[in-house]
């Protein structure tokens, strides 16, 4: 097969996306450094947020740098009660991982969940944490399962991790090495997905935990967030007739073409139901 | 700044000085002349872009060429190397048989979503295949056509133990 010699105008698309300057960081620290002595930079995970922000003109940036070559990043293991993801993980590995589906079941079933086959042989579960996409998967696991963030600068428990829409706890140029999940007793999670992004309308994750019972909501809010009245409840009758008549108010919910406020507070108690239907099973 | 990446596309090597803002699709469009891998909704819903990267299905107008850079790429063209007259991939030619395409407009993208399900699978019930084509849209078919091809295919991979370019390195 002759493949031919550049063919004329090719630049006519590049125009879709600001320029910008690209980096493939060989280190943590290396990373960080290209990052700080730049003008506007930000990070590259596996992009599927990223380059269609950046296709849409709704980012530009400086420099991207690219964490991919990174050694170490990327990988599962079990040991004991704790699960550790590493950042540069797609979903796709996560999914099919049979280690992971011993430990956590829930875990490798959101993450076959997450956007369609293509997306997750790209998307990471750092990149989708980093990002703290309101409509996103992983928060609601990581916050039910009470699962620690792991940075190049520190440990970051998911209750001071999800703290607004996009907004999370890591600072200026802080990198999400990896994940570490506790082994909760049962768990589950039950997603009513956008039919066309497969984006979280609402999505629950429950889980009865070393610590007592978490119940984590993702869609509904501007970022992911707990439900403790559920919990409470939960925690002395572990069955969907307990989280029945619970529900959240829709004061400070969502509201889209997708889904009124009020709806996707219905929605709550619904995915609650069912996600404890599944973890009880 | 261009920056130089290397890559291996349908066991070719390729050598470029590219753009960072360059996405592959373009590049396998307008700078390889790989016409055959679409661009269709350019928000990577519809997976008309699909290639093989590595020998896993990605959608090409979601990456840029610099994330490619030392990778191993199978496109449409690259499925039945010997063009006209040779043999077709058996996912192809499953295709094919079962009238698995109308305007065939996302008939690339589908074909290397297909061969990536099989891979995965083996052989796939028609209730994994469809979930599977979740990220695939054809706005033709009504995909039933689509399914038998992706089974029928399936079943020819796993019979003759096809590969992909990406796999045997173009051997």
């Amino acid at each position: 097969m002759d493949i031919p010699a550049r063919l004329p105008d090719p630049r006519k698309r590049e125009k879709k996306m600001y320029r910008f300057e690209y980096h493939k960081a060989t280190s943590l620290e290396d990373a960080a450094s290209k990052r700080s002595t730049a003008d506007d930079a930000t990070y590259l995970a596996g992009g599927m947020t990223l380059i269609p922000t950046l296709k849409q003109r709704l980012a530009s940036h400086s420099d991207l740098i690219d964490l991919a070559g990174i050694d170490g990043l990327a990988g599962i293991s079990v040991d004991g009660a704790v699960v550790t993801i590493g950042a540069m993980t797609c979903h796709a590995e996560v999914a099919a991982s049979a280690a992971l589906r011993d430990a956590i079941p829930a875990l490798a079933d959101l993450a076959g969940l997450i956007a369609d086959p293509a997306v997750r042989n790209r998307g990471t579960i750092g990149g989708s944490l980093a990002n703290s996409d309101p409509a996103a998967d992983y928060p609601a696991a990581v916050l039910g399962l009470g699962a620690t963030i792991v940075t190049d600068k520190r440990e970051i428990a998911a209750d001071d991790y999800f703290l607004d829409l996009f907004e999370t706890a890591l600072e200026e140029g802080e990198i999400i090495t990896a994940i570490k999940f506790p082994v909760p007793k049962r768990a589950a999670y039950e997603k009513f997905p956008n039919p066309a992004s497969r984006y979280a309308i609402v999505g629950v994750f429950v889980a009865e935990t070393e610590g007592g019972v978490r119940v984590a909501v993702t869609g509904a809010g501007p970022c992911a967030f707990r439900v403790s009245d559920m919990e409470a409840a939960l925690a002395g009758n572990f069955a969907p007739d307990a989280v029945a008549g619970i529900t959240v108010s829709a004061d400070d919910l969502n509201q889209d073409l997708h889904a009124s406020a009020a709806y996707r507070a219905s929605l709550v108690t619904t995915m609650a139901k069912r996600a404890v239907a599944k973890a009880a099973g | 700044m261009a920056i130089n990446v290397s890559l291996s596309v349908n066991g070719q090597a390729v050598s470029r000085d590219v753009q960072p803002n360059r996405l592959l699709v373009d590049f396998l469009r307008e700078e390889l002349g790989l016409t055959g891998t679409h661009v269709g909704c350019d928000t990577s819903q519809c997976g008309a872009c699909t290639i093989h990267l590595d020998g896993l299905p990605v959608k090409s107008c979601t990456m840029l060429v610099v994330q490619a850079d030392g990778a191993r790429i199978t496109t449409i063209e690259g499925l039945a190397p010997d063009g006209d007259g040779g043999d077709l991939h058996p996912m192809q030619e499953a295709f094919r048989q079962n009238h698995g395409l109308q305007c065939g407009f996302c008939t690339p993208g589908m074909v290397m979503a297909g061969i990536g399900i099989a891979q995965r699978h083996g052989l796939p019930s028609n209730d994994v295949i469809r979930a599977e084509l979740d990220g695939n849209f054809c706005r033709c078919t009504g995909y039933h056509n689509i399914v038998k091809s992706i089974a029928a295919g399936a079943k020819a991979m796993a019979m003759t133990g096809a590969k992909t370019v990406a796999e045997t390195g173009g051997e």
